[in-house]
C-alpha cells in the first residue's frame, strides 16, 4: 500500500463535494472496475460557469483525494477553465502523490473532461477538443510484493 | 483500540521466542564452526534448535535445513528439484494457480529457462483436486509442489492425497506449508511429503529465518557455496540466536496447538457470522467448512468498495487489516488467489482479509463488527459502482 501525504489524507479522510446532483446537465465517468478506479463527475453548468460539482469514486486513497482536489479546483470555473485542469495540477495541490498513483490524477483530470463533453452533448453541441479524452494505455506497474 | 488483524503477514513475537533470543544475541555471539568453547556453545544451541524443529515435524533433525525464511525455502526446493530432474529429461512442473509469488515467480523463472509449468486450478472455494493432478502428472514431471494452506483465503489442502498421486508416478511432492505450521497439525509423515518449507515470524518467531525440511531419501543440490554449513548445502554463518527463537516459538505453538486451534477459531467463526452484519453483498471467499480453513483466516468480498480505501478507513479506526485489491499488490489487477477462485475483478477489488492469532481477543473481535458496517456503508454511499449495484 502507498505511503499518502497528510494533504492526500486530508482529502480521503474528508472528501470535498462528495455526492450527487439530481439535476446535473453534464456527467462523466472513466476508468473501470477491473483496474479498480471508476470516477463519476457531476457538473451543474450555468451561463458557462460550473456552478456545482459533485462526486463519487469506487477506487483507493489516491482516487478519492484526487477526485475530491479535482472537484475544488473547477468548482465556480468557467467551462474554459476547468477544461484547463490537468492531472499535474491536480497532483501539485496535493503537494504529491506516490508514483504508481499518479494515473488517479489522470482519471481525474479525464472524469472532468468528461463531464464537461456531455454537457456539450445533451445540448446537440459538438464538445471543444480540449473535452476529448483519449483512451490511453494502461500503465504497467512494477508489483511490489510484502 | 488497536487490533492487529494481519497475523498472515507477519506476527508479533511470543514472550518465549523474546525470551529466548535476547540473551543469545548477547552472549552467545560465537561461529558454530568454531572449534573453540565459545564456538561449541552456538554449535549446542544450533542443534538442539534442529532437534525441536524436527520434532515439531515429526521429522529427523538431519531432515532440517535452515533458511533465510519462507520465500528461501520455497526457492531453494523447487529449483533443486528442477535441477536434479532435468538431469533425468524431466522438465515439467506441477502447481497450483494460488500459490504464494514465492512459489510462482521461482516457477515462472525456470519456465523462462526451458521448463515446462502447469498450474492447476482450484474450486471456487480454494481446493485443487485430486482428479486435476491425476490429469496433469506426466511421466517427465519433475516436481508437484501445493501448498497446504493458503495465505489469502486459509483453504487447507488435501496434501496426504496430493502427494499420494505424485508418488504414484514416483515424483517428488513439495509443500509450502509458510500458513500451516504451527497453526494446524503439520507431520511430514503422515502427509507423506518430500519437502515442506516453513518460516518462522508467522508463528511467532524472528523475521529472516526459516526451515526446509528434506526426507532423507530426497536428493537436494545446494543452495549457496561457501563453508560447510547445513550439511554443505546452505553455505553462510548460522543465524543462532533467530534460529533458537524460532525453534522455541515452534514448540511452544505446537504445545499448545489444540487449545490454540479451538480458542482461534472461535474468533475467526465469530467474525464471519457477524461480518455482513445487516449489509447486503457480502461474500465469503475461501473453505466454507471450517476444518478446512486455517483457524485465524477471515476474507470476505465487500461488493461496491475497494480495498485500500477500506483499509485505511479501518487503519484510523484502529484496525490493521489486508486487501487482494489492485492498489495493495501494486499491480493493475486483484490478487490471483480471489481471480482464481472465480471472482469477478469488480469483486475482488473489494476484499478484507483479517487474520487472527492467539494474540487477538473477543472484545476485539466486537470492536471489528462494530467498526466495519459504518465504515463499508461509507464507502458504498460514495461508490458509483455500488449506486448500480444497489439498483439492479
Amino acid at each position: 500500500m502507498a505511503a499518502y501525504n497528510e494533504r492526500v489524507m486530508d482529502h480521503f479522510r474528508n472528501p470535498r463535494n462528495v455526492g450527487v446532483i439530481e439535476d446535473a446537465n453534464g456527467v462523466g465517468e472513466v476508468g473501470n472496475a477491473k483496474c479498480g478506479d471508476i470516477m463519476k463527475m457531476y457538473l451543474k453548468i450555468e451561463n458557462d460557469v460550473l456552478t456545482d460539482v459533485k462526486f463519487s469514486t469506487f477506487g483507493c486513497g489516491a482516487a478519492v483525494a484526487t477526485s475530491s482536489m479535482a472537484t475544488e479546483l473547477i468548482k465556480g470555473k468557467s467551462i474554459n477553465d476547468a477544461l484547463k485542469l490537468t492531472n499535474k495540477a491536480v497532483v501539485e495541490a496535493l503537494e504529491g502523490l506516490p508514483p504508481v498513483k499518479i494515473h488517479c490524477s489522470v482519471l481525474a483530470e479525464q472524469a472532468v473532461k468528461t463531464a464537461v463533453a456531455d454537457y456539450y452533448t445533451r445540448r446537440g453541441l459538438t464538445p471543444p477538443p480540449e473535452a476529448i479524452v483519449e483512451e490511453s494505455d494502461e500503465e504497467e506497474f512494477i508489483a511490489n510484493d510484502e | 483500540m488497536t487490533v492487529y488483524a494481519d497475523n498472515a503477514a507477519t506476527t508479533q513475537m511470543s514472550q518465549t521466542a523474546l525470551d529466548t533470543i535476547i540473551p543469545l544475541l548477547r552472549e552467545t555471539y560465537g561461529n558454530a564452526s568454531s572449534i573453540h568453547s565459545t564456538g561449541q556453545e552456538a554449535l549446542k544451541i544450533l542443534d538442539t534448535a534442529r532437534s525441536k524443529v524436527a520434532a515439531a515435524l515429526n521429522a529427523e533433525p538431519r531432515e532440517i535445513y535452515f533458511t533465510s525464511g519462507g520465500t528461501e525455502s520455497d526457492n531453494w526446493a523447487i529449483n533443486s528439484a528442477a535441477e536434479l530432474g532435468a538431469k533425468q529429461g524431466k522438465k515439467h512442473l506441477i502447481s497450483s494457480a494460488i500459490e504464494h509469488h514465492a512459489v510462482l515467480h521461482t516457477l515462472n523463472k525456470l519456465k523462462k529457462n526451458g521448463f515446462e509449468v502447469t498450474l492447476l486450478p482450484v474450486t471456487n472455494e480454494g481446493f485443487v483436486t485430486p482428479e486435476s493432478l491425476k490429469a496433469a502428472i506426466r511421466d517427465d514431471t519433475a516436481l508437484v509442489t501445493i501448498m497446504q494452506a493458503n495465505n489469502e483465503v486459509g483453504t487447507i489442502q488435501p496434501i496426504k492425497e496430493l502427494a499420494a498421486i505424485a508418488h504414484e508416478r514416483k515424483v517428488p511432492f513439495h509443500t509450502d506449508a509458510v500458513q500451516a505450521v504451527a497453526h494446524i497439525p503439520v507431520d511430514v509423515k503422515a502427509l507423506d511429503v518430500d519437502m515442506l518449507s516453513l518460516s518462522g515470524h508467522k508463528f511467532h518467531g524472528p523475521k529472516g529465518v526459516g526451515a526446509l525440511y528434506v526426507r532423507k531419501s530426497q536428493k537436494l543440490t545446494p543452495f549457496m557455496e561457501g563453508g560447510a554449513q547445513e550439511r554443505s548445502r546452505r553455505a553462510g554463518t548460522e543465524n543462532v540466536p533467530g534460529i533458537a527463537s524460532m525453534a522455541a516459538a515452534l514448540e511452544h505453538s505446537v504445545n499448545n496447538l489444540d487449545a490454540n486451534i479451538k480458542a482461534v477459531s472461535a474468533l475467526r467463526d465469530k467474525l464471519i457470522a457477524g461480518l455482513p452484519g445487516k449489509l447486503p453483498k457480502v461474500i465469503l471467499n475461501g473453505a466454507k467448512d471450517g476444518n478446512l480453513r486455517l483457524p485465524g483466516n477471515v476474507n470476505v468480498c465487500f461488493e461496491g468498495i475497494e480495498g485500500e480505501s477500506l483499509l485505511l478507513l479501518l487503519d484510523m479506526a484502529g484496525i490493521r487489516g489486508s486487501s487482494g485489491s489492485a492498489c495493495t499488490s501494486g499491480s493493475l489487477d486483484p490478487s490471483h488467489v480471489l481471480l482464481a477462485l472465480g471472482l469477478p475483478h469488480g469483486t475482488a477489488h473489494g476484499s478484507l482479509r483479517l487474520s487472527l492469532g492467539e494474540f487477538n481477543t473477543d472484545a476485539e473481535i466486537d470492536y471489528i463488527l462494530e467498526q466495519v458496517p459504518p465504515i463499508v456503508e461509507r464507502l458504498r454511499a460514495m461508490s458509483p459502482i455500488w449506486e448500480k449495484i444497489s439498483k439492479s
